[in-house]
């Protein structure tokens, strides 16, 4: 089986500086992988890469059979990579329901968008209680389900979250971590990116450490969570 | 005072005029965050295009008639610069510190006037524009020109059409997101390279409609005309709330009347009496626009600049 996405030996540079220092990894259709690492490592660098926002200095992706690395963005969420990005980033001033519709906006069906608008007020009930409300007036937690719930409304077949419990409550942060759990079980493949390690290897099935723009250690979720230099370093032990 | 009305009149006409201008201003701004300071030319090379319509035409040709083929020509002549200028002056230079474009956009501006008094024939002085045959308008209260009858309908019908567009059609939508987050918005599919050329043509195409009402209520274009209507217009931009596209409107609205009233009043104002009339109308314009500055910075409409971050 190939893998629906694959990424050969990535670089990224801003100028002279190389933030992604050739990393390779895959993602397998229907399971969770983490990128897990301090600030710095290079993780938003590889997501924002993948999507298209940032250019690769050299390297390979290839997504679903495709080759990425000079699509530019708009035309890479249609192939079915969608992209909630650190620091959650809704359309402030528009409402929630537009924020959904936007998430929306290459596909055509009006019904199908409609029912998926639905489907992100069931999983985030919330959100449907406030759809006509400017997004840029919801809490942290909410803006990040919106910003989850409009990637999805891509209908894509990888779904990227970076730092989905960045800035959360402890509550709030269990609550996205059971969607994710959720999307999965719904056999959504999703890349996820997080400082929380615990929470992030707890729920994937692959996981890779970064530092300093490098992959220095790779394995199950699982055993990553049990390894001890990982226990040290990220997850706050002795 | 008792020809207050006829001021009133006289100030929402001219407010109307910046108006329409200032939609150029404030949409390009409200998206890549650059002062089009070229914006005043596009103004000015769309009075040109209705003007060479206009002389196309057999001589004689009532203006009525005519009318459509100038809007036409003025919309394609401000389109195509606006376009041209964005593709290659300024698209090159996105992500470029803003101090670059900002030179770009006046050294653009005055390459596009200085090649209309080159090349256009006669354009080294003012040149004669068809205007409305008969008298003003007496609406009792007061009395607008002929001409401006193209303004009281023009100006209304953009400002609704322009609403409808913005709130509800897809490239709308998508243009307001591009506003809110560029990045984002690519995230979403949306091409904003393509968003940010709509905004520059809608912003020309709004200056090329301002520049027939101006040319059939003033009875002439010439190449300099840019230069003070464009720097009028920016100020009613910045009035409103520059980025927001109704504050643009009431921007203008509110500096004609400004410009307006102090024309006809100050002078009555004792100790004042010199500082009237219309000479000083610029001076009492741009008073105006630092009062607002410094008592609202981010204008009428405007939102602070912490909520949109």
């Amino acid at each position: 089986m190939t893998a629906l996405l694959e990424v050969e030996d990535l670089k990224v540079a801003y100028g002279k500086i190389e933030a992604v220092k050739g990393i390779s990894f895959t993602v397998d259709a229907g399971e969770i992988v983490t990128l897990i690492g301090t600030n710095g490592a290079g993780k938003t660098t590889t997501l924002r890469t993948l999507s298209g926002l940032l250019k690769p200095a050299a390297g390979r992706i290839t997504f679903d059979g495709k080759p990425l690395g000079t699509v530019p963005a708009h035309k890479i969420v249609a192939l079915g990579l969608a992209h909630s990005p650190e620091g959650r980033h809704i359309f402030p001033r528009l409402t929630i329901t537009e924020n959904l519709q936007l998430g929306a906006f290459l596909r055509t069906d009006k019904a199908g968008i409609e029912k998926d608008i639905q489907r992100a007020y069931d999983l985030f009930p919330i959100l449907g209680e406030r759809q006509k409300q400017p997004a840029g007036t919801l809490s942290g937690g909410e803006q990040q389900m919106l910003a989850m719930g409009r990637a999805l409304m891509s209908q894509p077949k990888l779904l990227m979250l970076d730092e989905p419990s960045m800035g959360l409550s402890p509550i709030m942060m269990q609550k996205i971590m059971k969607t994710i759990a959720e999307l999965k079980s719904e056999g959504m493949t999703i890349l996820l990116v997080e400082q929380n390690a615990q929470a992030a290897l707890s729920l994937a099935d692959h996981g890779h450490v970064m530092e300093i723009g490098k992959i220095v250690l790779s394995g199950s979720g699982q055993d990553l969570l049990h390894d001890e230099s990982v226990r040290k370093a990220y997850l706050g032990e002795d | 005072m008792n020809d207050l009305p006829q001021q009133l009149a006289n100030g929402l006409l001219l407010g109307a005029l910046y108006g329409l201008i200032a939609i150029g201003y404030t949409m390009v701004y409200g998206i890549v965050q650059l002062i089009n300071f070229a914006h005043g030319e596009i103004f000015m090379i769309g009075g040109f295009g209705a003007l060479t319509a206009y002389l196309w035409l057999p001589a004689g040709t009532s203006l009525l008639f005519a009318l459509p083929l100038m809007i036409l020509m003025a919309m394609a002549c401000s389109v195509l610069v606006a376009m041209g200028a964005e593709r290659f002056a300024y698209r090159p230079l996105r992500g470029a510190p803003r101090l670059a474009p900002l030179i770009t956009a006046i050294g653009l501006s005055i390459a596009l006037q200085q090649a209309i008094w080159a090349f256009y024939p006669d354009a080294t002085k003012s040149r004669p524009f068809p205007e409305f045959e008969g008298g003003r308008i007496d609406l009792g209260a007061f009395a607008i020109g002929r001409g401006d009858l193209f303004l009281v309908i023009a100006a209304p019908l953009c400002m609704i059409a322009l609403g409808f567009f913005v709130s509800k059609t897809r490239t709308g939508r998508a243009m307001q997101a591009t506003s809110q987050d560029p990045d984002t918005a690519k995230l979403m599919g949306i091409n904003t390279d393509r968003i940010i050329v709509t905004a520059f043509a809608i912003g020309a195409a709004f200056a090329a409609i301002a520049a027939i009402a101006h040319g059939v209520k003033y009875g002439e274009v010439n190449f300099k005309m840019g230069f003070i209507a464009g720097l009028k217009a920016f100020t009613a931009a910045v009035l409103g709330g520059i980025g927001n596209i109704y504050g643009a409107m009431i921007g203008g609205l509110v500096l004609g009347l400004a410009e307006a009233l102090a024309t006809a009043y100050i002078e009555n104002i004792p100790g004042m009496s010199q500082l009237g009339g219309g000479a000083w109308k610029d001076v009492w314009a741009f008073v105006l626009l630092i009062l607002v500055l410094l008592l609202r910075p981010q204008g009428l409409l405007g939102q602070r600049v912490a909520d949109r971050a």
